[in-house]
C-alpha cells in the first residue's frame, strides 16, 4: 500500500478500488460480529470458502466478513450482493445452495428468508423487514457493507473525505461551529453538547491536548460501541482525526475493555492500515496535521466508563474517578486539556462534516438531533441494534421494530438507560425517545440500552439486580456508593424474601436520595435511578411483597409457591421426572401434589406440564 | 520578590468573606470559625473527597445549587456555600449512620454519629476497623515517600492493601500509616457491642475533657478543629 499524501491520491485510490471491486460479479457478506461469531459464523465463511472454490467461483465471487448489522438474534447473517438478499439463520448445510441456487441460479433460497410474522410472508431485502424498516441507519448502515479488517472497503464507500474536507477547506474554529451548529449532543449517556465541549478544550490554555475515545462500554445488555468499533473502526478513527485537528491535538487514545478483544483487535488492524495508507502519523494528507493514535485496553471496571476514572486507568493508576470541579477539558490526561467523547458520537463527526450541520439538525427533536443505536433487548420479538432518529416513540422502538411481545404476554415496562437509567412503564409509551423527555419521565438516555420486560417480570427483582450489579462495580472510593447501595441491596433483598417491613420503603428512599445526592461520579449519582423510578411508577409491587408477601410476577422465590391443580393434571408423570427436587409425589394416571417443603421453587414442572396444571401464586 | 495574594469573595452561611484563591471551601469554613465534619481530610494531605462527610451545598448564582465536598472544592468568586442546609444536614446524617452501621468501633465514627444526633442505627451492624479513609495511603504516599500501601480490589471488596500484600522494600516501617489510621482510635469508652451509640463527646457540657489523647475525630471543646 503506498502513502496517501493528497486529496487527489485519495481520490485516484479510491477509484482504482471500486474498478477492482467491479470484477465481481457478486459479494457474500457473512456478519463477523460477537453475536454471529458466537452462532459459529466462522464455520459458515470456511463453509463458502471450499464451495466457492468447487464451483471454481472464488476469483468472481467475493467472499467477506462484515460488521454487525444489528439483528443478532437472526444469526448467522449472510448478505449476498448485489440484489442483497438477506439469508438469516443460516447453517453450513444451507452453503451449496445457496451457492449453487442464488449466486449461479440466481433464485432464492426460501427456507433462510426471514418471514414476516403477522403476514407469513417471506421478505427477500433487508429493507423490508419491519425490524429495519422503521430503523434510519446513518451510523450502521456501513457495517453491513464494509469488512472492518480492510481499510480499501472503507475508502471506497467514501471514508477519509471528511477528513480530508475538514483538512483543506475548513478551519478549526469552523469544524467547531459546524459540530455546535449540527446540535450534536454526546452519546455516552449525560448529552453534554459536543461542538461546546470541543469549544472549551480548544480554549483551554496548553500546547499539549488529547482526544479520547470512550470505548468502555459496561452496561447490561448494551453492546453499541463495540457493535460500532467492532464494523466501523475507520469511521471512528477519521471522527477523532477531525476533533483532533479542531481543538488542536496531537495524541488520541482508544480505550477498549478486555472483553471486547474483536473490537480491539479491528481498531488495532485499522490503526495501522490507517498509518500505512498516511491517514495517521506526520503530515497527514499533505495539510501539515499529525496525529497518532493508541489503544488502551481496561481491565473492564464499569466506572472506567466515567472519564476521570478512564484517564486515571491509561494513566496507570486504580481506574477512580477524581473531583469534578475542574473539568478534564482543562485538566484530563496527565493534567493536560483532554477530549473525551463517546465511540457513537466520534463516529456522528464524519457524517455532519461530509453532509452538512444543516442536514443533521433536521433529523430528530428539538434538543436532541441526530440519530441514536439502542440495544433492543428483552421479552420482545425481534432483539438487536436499532438506530433510530430522535424523537421516535418507545412505542414505535419496542412494537414496531421490536416486533412486541413474546408469547402473547404484556409489556409491563422498558428500562432504557442501562444501570443508571430508570423503568418507563407500557403506560407513558407514547413518549419520545429524546435526552430530555427520558430524563423528566425519571430514566435516561445513558449509552443507549433498552430492556423490555413484560408481566413475568418483578419490578422489585430488576432494582435488585441494578443495584448489586452496581454494588459490585462501584470502584468503593465514596462512603455513600459503597455502603449506600450495599444497605440498598440488603433492603431490597430483605423486601424480595418477604422481610420487608413498614419501614423498609420509607427507608430505601431516603437512601436513595442521599447517594445521588452526595456521591462523587455518575456512577453513584444515577445509581439509586432504577430504584427511584421503580418506587414511582410500580410502588403496588413494592408494597405486595411487604404487606401481602406475594410477588405479583411470581419471580422471588421465598414469596411464591407451586402447587397443581387437581381438575387440569392428567396424572402423565412429566413433572415427577423432571423436578430436581424430586418434590413431587404422585402416581401414573393419577392426580399429582407438590410437597412445598421439598420445592425448590426452579419453575421447571411449570415449563413442562402441557395440560397447563401447574400454578404459581 | 514580593508575593502578590489574590483574594476571592465569597458567602458561607450567609456570611460574607474574603480569602486566599488557590485554597478549599473547607480551607475557608474553618477560617471564619465553622466546623464542617471530616473524615478522610487531614491537613498537610492532598484532599481525598472518599468520605463524603464535608459535604455542603454550594451555588455559583446560576441559582442551581449542588452537594459536594468542601475538603476538594477550591473558593471561587461569588459562591455561595450552605454548610447547614437540611439538605446538607440529610445528607450528612444518613452518611453518618452509615459510616457507624459499618465501623461502630471507631471513634471518629461514634462521634460523628453522635454530633449529628443518631440515635438509632436502621442497618444490620457490622464490625470494620478499616474505613477506607486512605489516610494511611496518602500518608505513606506523600509524607513518608514510602509508595507501600494502596487500595485494592473495588466496591465492597475495596480494601487496603500492600502490592500483591507483600511488605515492599519502600516500606521503611516508619508507622506512619498507624499514627494516622482512625480505625486505631478506640472509643472513649471501650469496645462496644455493635449497635449501641456513645455520643458522649458531644454533650461537652457534661463532660468537658472526654478524651485522654484528643484526635482529630473529636469534637469536644479540646480539640482544635
Amino acid at each position: 500500500m503506498k502513502k496517501i499524501r493528497s486529496v487527489s491520491d485519495l481520490e485516484k485510490w479510491r477509484e482504482d478500488i471500486l474498478a477492482r471491486q467491479k470484477q465481481y460479479k457478486a459479494i457474500v457478506a457473512v456478519c463477523g460480529g460477537t453475536g454471529c461469531q458466537a452462532y459459529g459464523c466462522q464455520k459458515i465463511k470456511q463453509a463458502f470458502q471450499k464451495e466457492l472454490k468447487k464451483k471454481k467461483l472464488q476469483d468472481t465471487v467475493l467472499l467477506k466478513y462484515t460488521g454487525c448489522p444489528g439483528f443478532c438474534e437472526r444469526g448467522p447473517l449472510v448478505t449476498v450482493y448485489p440484489r442483497e438478499i438477506f439469508y438469516q439463520r443460516v447453517k453450513v448445510e444451507d452453503i451449496p445452495l445457496i451457492v449453487s441456487e442464488t449466486i449461479q441460479g440466481g433464485r432464492v433460497v426460501e427456507h433462510i428468508l426471514f418471514e414476516d410474522p403477522d403476514a407469513h410472508r417471506k421478505i427477500i431485502n433487508s429493507k423490508d423487514i419491519p425490524f429495519y424498516k422503521a430503523q434510519m441507519r446513518l451510523l450502521l448502515s456501513n457495517n453491513d457493507l464494509i469488512d472492518p479488517t480492510r481499510i480499501e472497503d472503507y475508502v471506497a464507500i467514501g471514508g477519509y473525505q471528511s477528513l480530508a474536507k475538514a483538512l483543506f477547506e475548513m478551519e478549526p474554529d469552523e469544524i467547531i461551529g459546524e459540530i455546535k451548529e449540527s446540535g450534536l449532543k454526546g452519546r455516552g449517556g449525560a448529552g453534554y453538547p459536543t461542538g461546546k465541549k470541543w469549544e472549551n478544550c480548544r480554549r483551554a490554555p496548553g500546547d499539549i491536548k488529547y482526544v479520547i475515545c470512550n470505548c468502555d462500554e459496561g452496561d447490561p445488555g448494551a453492546f453499541m460501541d463495540r457493535c460500532l468499533l467492532e464494523g466501523n473502526p475507520h469511521s471512528i478513527l477519521e471522527g477523532m482525526l477531525i476533533g483532533a485537528y479542531a481543538i488542536g491535538a496531537n495524541e488520541g487514545f482508544i480505550y477498549v475493555r478486555h472483553e471486547y478483544p474483536i473490537a480491539h483487535k479491528h481498531a488495532e488492524i485499522a490503526i495501522t492500515q490507517a498509518r500505512k495508507a498516511g491517514f495517521l502519523g506526520k503530515n497527514i494528507l499533505g495539510s501539515g496535521f499529525n496525529f497518532e493514535v493508541e489503544i488502551a485496553k481496561g481491565g473492564g471496571a464499569f466506572v472506567c466508563g466515567e472519564s476521570t476514572a478512564l484517564i486515571a486507568s491509561i494513566e496507570g493508576m486504580v481506574g477512580e474517578p477524581r473531583s469534578k470541579q475542574i473539568h478534564t477539558v482543562t485538566q484530563g490526561l496527565w493534567g493536560r486539556p483532554t477530549n473525551l467523547n463517546n465511540v457513537e458520537t466520534w463516529a456522528n463527526v464524519p457524517l455532519i462534516i461530509k453532509q452538512g450541520s444543516k442536514w443533521f439538525s433536521s433529523i430528530g427533536t428539538e434538543k436532541s438531533k441526530g440519530t441514536k443505536i439502542f440495544s433492543l433487548v428483552g421479552k420482545v420479538k425481534n432483539t438487536g441494534l436499532v438506530e433510530v432518529p430522535m424523537g421516535i416513540t418507545l412505542k414505535e422502538i419496542i412494537f414496531d421494530i421490536g416486533g412486541g411481545p413474546q408469547n402473547g404476554k404484556k409489556i409491563k415496562a422498558v428500562q432504557t438507560g442501562g444501570p443508571s437509567g430508570g423503568c418507563i412503564p407500557a403506560s407513558l409509551f407514547n413518549l419520545p425517545v429524546d435526552f430530555d423527555s427520558l430524563t423528566e419521565a425519571g430514566s435516561m438516555m445513558g449509552s443507549g440500552g433498552m430492556i423490555v420486560m413484560d408481566e413475568g417480570s418483578c419490578m422489585v427483582d430488576v432494582a435488585k439486580y441494578f443495584v448489586h450489579f452496581l454494588k459490585g462495580e462501584s470502584c468503593g472510593k465514596c462512603l455513600s456508593c459503597r455502603e449506600g447501595l450495599k444497605r440498598m441491596g440488603e433492603i431490597l433483598d430483605g423486601i424480595t424474601e418477604g422481610k420487608g417491613n413498614g419501614e423498609s420503603i420509607a427507608l430505601l428512599e431516603e437512601l436513595a436520595v442521599v447517594v445521588a445526592d452526595t456521591s462523587l461520579c455518575g456512577l453513584g449519582k444515577t445509581a439509586p435511578n432504577p430504584v427511584l423510578s421503580a418506587l414511582r411508577y410500580f410502588r403496588s409491587e413494592f408494597e405486595d411483597h411487604i404487606i401481602k408477601k406475594r410477588c405479583p410476577a411470581a419471580v422471588c422465590a421465598p414469596l411464591i409457591q407451586y402447587s397443581i391443580l387437581e381438575e387440569q393434571c392428567t396424572g402423565c408423570g412429566a413433572c415427577k421426572k423432571i423436578c430436581p427436587a424430586q418434590a413431587i409425589e404422585g402416581e401414573k394416571k393419577l392426580r399429582h401434589r407438590i410437597q412445598t417443603a421439598l420445592c425448590s421453587k426452579c419453575g421447571s414442572c411449570k415449563d413442562i406440564c402441557k395440560a397447563n396444571a401447574v400454578m404459581v401464586q | 520578590m514580593e508575593m502578590k495574594v489574590e483574594y476571592v469573595n465569597l458567602t458561607i452561611d450567609g456570611m460574607s468573606i474574603e480569602v486566599e484563591k488557590g485554597g478549599t471551601v473547607l480551607q475557608a469554613a474553618r477560617q471564619v470559625g465553622i466546623n464542617i465534619p471530616t473524615v478522610c481530610y487531614m491537613e498537610n494531605l492532598s484532599p481525598y473527597g472518599g468520605c463524603r462527610m464535608c459535604v455542603v451545598e454550594i451555588s455559583n448564582g446560576d441559582g442551581r445549587a449542588s452537594l459536594d465536598t468542601s475538603c476538594t472544592h477550591k473558593v471561587s468568586e461569588g459562591m455561595m456555600v450552605q454548610t447547614q442546609s437540611p439538605r446538607v444536614i440529610r445528607a450528612r446524617k444518613m452518611l453518618a449512620e452509615l459510616l457507624l452501621a459499618s465501623a461502630p468501633n471507631v471513634k471518629i465514627a461514634q462521634d460523628i454519629a453522635a454530633r449529628m444526633g443518631i440515635l438509632k442505627v436502621r442497618f444490620p451492624m457490622e464490625d470494620n476497623r478499616c474505613i477506607l479513609c486512605g489516610l494511611c495511603i496518602r500518608m505513606c504516599y506523600e509524607q513518608m515517600d514510602g509508595k507501600a500501601l494502596g487500595f485494592s480490589g473495588r466496591g465492597v471488596g475495596r480494601q487496603v492493601s500492600m502490592p500483591f500484600k507483600v511488605r515492599p522494600e519502600s516500606c521503611r516501617l516508619c508507622r506512619g500509616c498507624d499514627f494516622v489510621c482512625p480505625g486505631l482510635v478506640i472509643p472513649c469508652q471501650g469496645i462496644k457491642e455493635p449497635g449501641e451509640i456513645c455520643g458522649r463527646c458531644v454533650r461537652v457540657e457534661e463532660m468537658a475533657s472526654c478524651c485522654s489523647a484528643p484526635t482529630f475525630g473529636c469534637f469536644c471543646e479540646r480539640n482544635p478543629l
